[in-house]
């Protein structure tokens, strides 16, 4: 009949209306700044370079690449490689970036900097209170800025970071392994060498196929 | 007036209190500083009325939506209103470069003068009217109209195309409209045989036992009185009806160049308009100034008519939290081939009402009818027009 949808709907929003007094779980929005609701484990926001141990700078685990600054969309990634090496995660000797600036002004989202990156050194971050009244250089975030613990990481992404952290356990271990098998390999090839010539390639081909 | 009793006392307080103030000034000054304090209470409630209305509707219709609405500023946010009145009354006011900046400038001002001008004949408590005159109605649709013209104005001198579409629809809207509000009041005119307000309050301000004799409450009144409903919400510009100022296809419509203090006027006169349109809408059929059952007769008279006139704007509410937004020729359809031949037939229902003298026989027969014909047309509206979910041809 006509006018029924109209008594319908106004039903609809009466019972909202006075729904809306007596339970609290009706209301679908929180008052903001006070109350919050915990960001989607999924979320992202903004990038942000992980660091691992106490120290950030020492910690970072970018070796200043390139591959997210050439990869970026917008080009909001401004990479400056240092002149000298620092020991990464595995122990051996890489560059790092004597700057890493975002400007997320100019940054969509995009996580592209994420997939692209071989050494899970930048990862989203959840953060989005990032308003300034500064609209240059408030926007712009250094590497400085940008750093968070792997702890953080964990915090925020707790399933991806595990992922991560195992993944990056393997390949130490495995590096590990590797120089273990070396050493042993460069071990016998000298005791080899001491005692019995003939021995000594056979004992080295696994090793030398593994590099 | 000692003798009189208390609730006597309460219902004429205001008119005491006018009187007491030109007590002071000589006889011959008495009658006009009377019409002046009476036009300065005017000017003051309605405004605080608006200043109160805007706060709770956005409450409302947070609410409706299960929001909780503006609750930061003041006590649970109700001191919004001056934080938005100070916000408008510094901002920038901008005109365009090609308005015509006269006709600009008038425009929001002939649209809070007239609809002001309503108020004078509205009876807002018992002996509480500014103007007792003998042809109220008439003169409160002729200021209606002319909210049209202030209407045109803005859309017309603002030269942008936002502001000429949003005029240009409402001056459709409303011409379209003005005739089933007219034609639906007109019952009322027929039964109570007067065009003075304040007549037909005290028409319907008798009761049968406990229960009042408003017009609403009859077959030809209940028709009227929604057809009138209706109508005013499209003459206010009101949601559903919100075309001229449609946010999302117009910016704002006739006002998109108006800013600071004019875009308030504008705003003002929206709500004022909502106000008196409402005042007359409980006037003509929910009794205005009387009161529901016999036996509140002791509350005074100028409580029932604000309750009844913020009962309507809480209706206008809910309405707006409830509807969306017609488009153009469902619009134009509806005033024309619902609304207006629905009044038609409502206006020979009544002279039958008027002329079936008494008995039950009336109530049948004008119930029957009405009920029957707006059955029928709605059936015959809504034939071979598939409602439900919208299905997409191109977009999906």
């Amino acid at each position: 009949m006509l006018g029924e949808g109209i008594v319908k709907g106004m039903l609809e929003t009466a019972k909202n209306f006075a729904g809306s007094f007596v339970s609290e779980e009706r209301l679908t929005t929180v008052e903001y700044p006070e109350q919050r609701i915990p960001t989607a484990e999924d979320a992202r926001v903004f990038p942000f370079l992980v660091y691992d141990g106490p120290d950030w700078e020492a910690g970072l685990r970018c070796v200043a690449c390139q591959i997210c600054e050439k990869g970026c969309p917008p080009k909001c990634i401004y990479i400056e490689k240092s002149k000298d090496k620092k020991p990464d995660y595995v122990g051996k000797m890489q560059i790092y970036p004597a700057r890493f600036d975002i400007d997320v002004s100019v940054c969509m989202s995009c996580q592209i900097c994420v997939e692209v990156c071989p050494f899970e050194a930048i990862k989203m971050n959840t953060e989005f209170e990032l308003a300034t009244g500064d609209r240059f250089g408030g926007l712009l975030l250094d590497r400085h800025k940008l750093a968070r613990s792997n702890e953080y990481y964990h915090s925020i992404h707790p399933t991806e970071a595990a992922e991560v952290d195992a993944r990056l356990a393997e390949e130490k271990a495995k590096v590990e392994a590797k120089a273990k098998a070396a050493a042993e390999a460069a071990a016998a090839k000298a005791a080899a060498a001491a005692a019995a010539k003939p021995e000594a390639p056979k004992s080295e081909s696994p090793a030398a196929g593994g590099d | 007036m000692a003798a009189a009793p208390i609730s006597v006392t309460l219902d004429q307080v205001f008119i005491v209190l006018r009187d007491w103030l030109t007590h002071f000034l000589p006889a011959a000054l008495q009658p006009f500083a009377a019409v002046v304090l009476e036009v300065v209470a005017i000017v003051c409630v309605f405004p605080g009325l608006f200043a109160l209305t805007t706060v709770f509707e956005r409450k409302g219709l947070g609410r409706m939506q299960n929001r909780l609405g503006p609750n930061r500023v003041g006590p649970f946010g109700f001191f919004q209103p001056i934080a938005d009145g100070i916000k408008s009354l510094t901002k920038e006011d901008i005109v365009p470069l090609n308005a015509d900046a006269v006709v600009h400038f008038l425009a929001p001002l002939v649209l809070v003068v007239a609809v002001f001008m309503g108020f004078a004949v509205l009876p807002m408590g018992r002996n509480m009217v500014l103007v007792d005159m003998d042809a109220g109605l008439l003169f409160f649709f002729a200021m209606g109209a002319s909210t049209e013209l202030s209407i045109f104005m803005a859309g017309w001198s603002s030269r942008n195309k936002y502001s000429i579409l949003g005029a240009m629809r409402a001056i459709a809207q409303m011409i379209s409209y003005e005739v089933p509000l007219l034609l639906s009041s007109v019952t009322v005119v027929m039964i109570a045989g007067s065009l003075s307000l304040t007549k037909i309050v005290e028409a319907q301000n008798q009761y049968t036992g406990i229960f009042p004799h408003w017009y609403v409450f009859t077959p030809w009144g209940l028709a009227s009185f929604v057809m009138f409903a209706i109508a005013a919400t499209a003459e206010t510009n009101r949601t559903p009806f919100d075309l001229p100022e449609g946010e999302s296809e117009l910016v704002a419509g006739y006002f998109t160049e108006y800013s600071g203090f004019k875009f308030a006027l504008f705003f003002l006169g929206e709500y004022l308009g909502m106000f008196s349109i409402s005042g007359l809408g409980a006037t003509l059929f929910w009794g205005g100034w009387s009161a529901p059952l016999s036996i509140l007769s002791w509350v005074p008279s100028w409580i029932w008519f604000f309750s009844k006139d913020m009962a309507a704007i809480f209706v206008f509410i809910w309405l707006r939290g409830t509807l969306p937004r017609l488009r153009q020729d469902q619009l134009m359809n509806f005033a024309w081939k619902f609304v207006l031949p629905f009044t038609l037939l409502n206006l020979v229902v009544t002279a039958l009402w008027r002329f079936m003298e008494g008995g039950w026989l009336r109530w049948v027969v004008c119930t029957a009818i009405l009920a029957g014909a707006y059955v029928l047309m709605g059936r015959t509206g809504m034939h071979r027009k598939h409602f439900g979910p919208r299905s997409y041809r191109y977009a999906e």
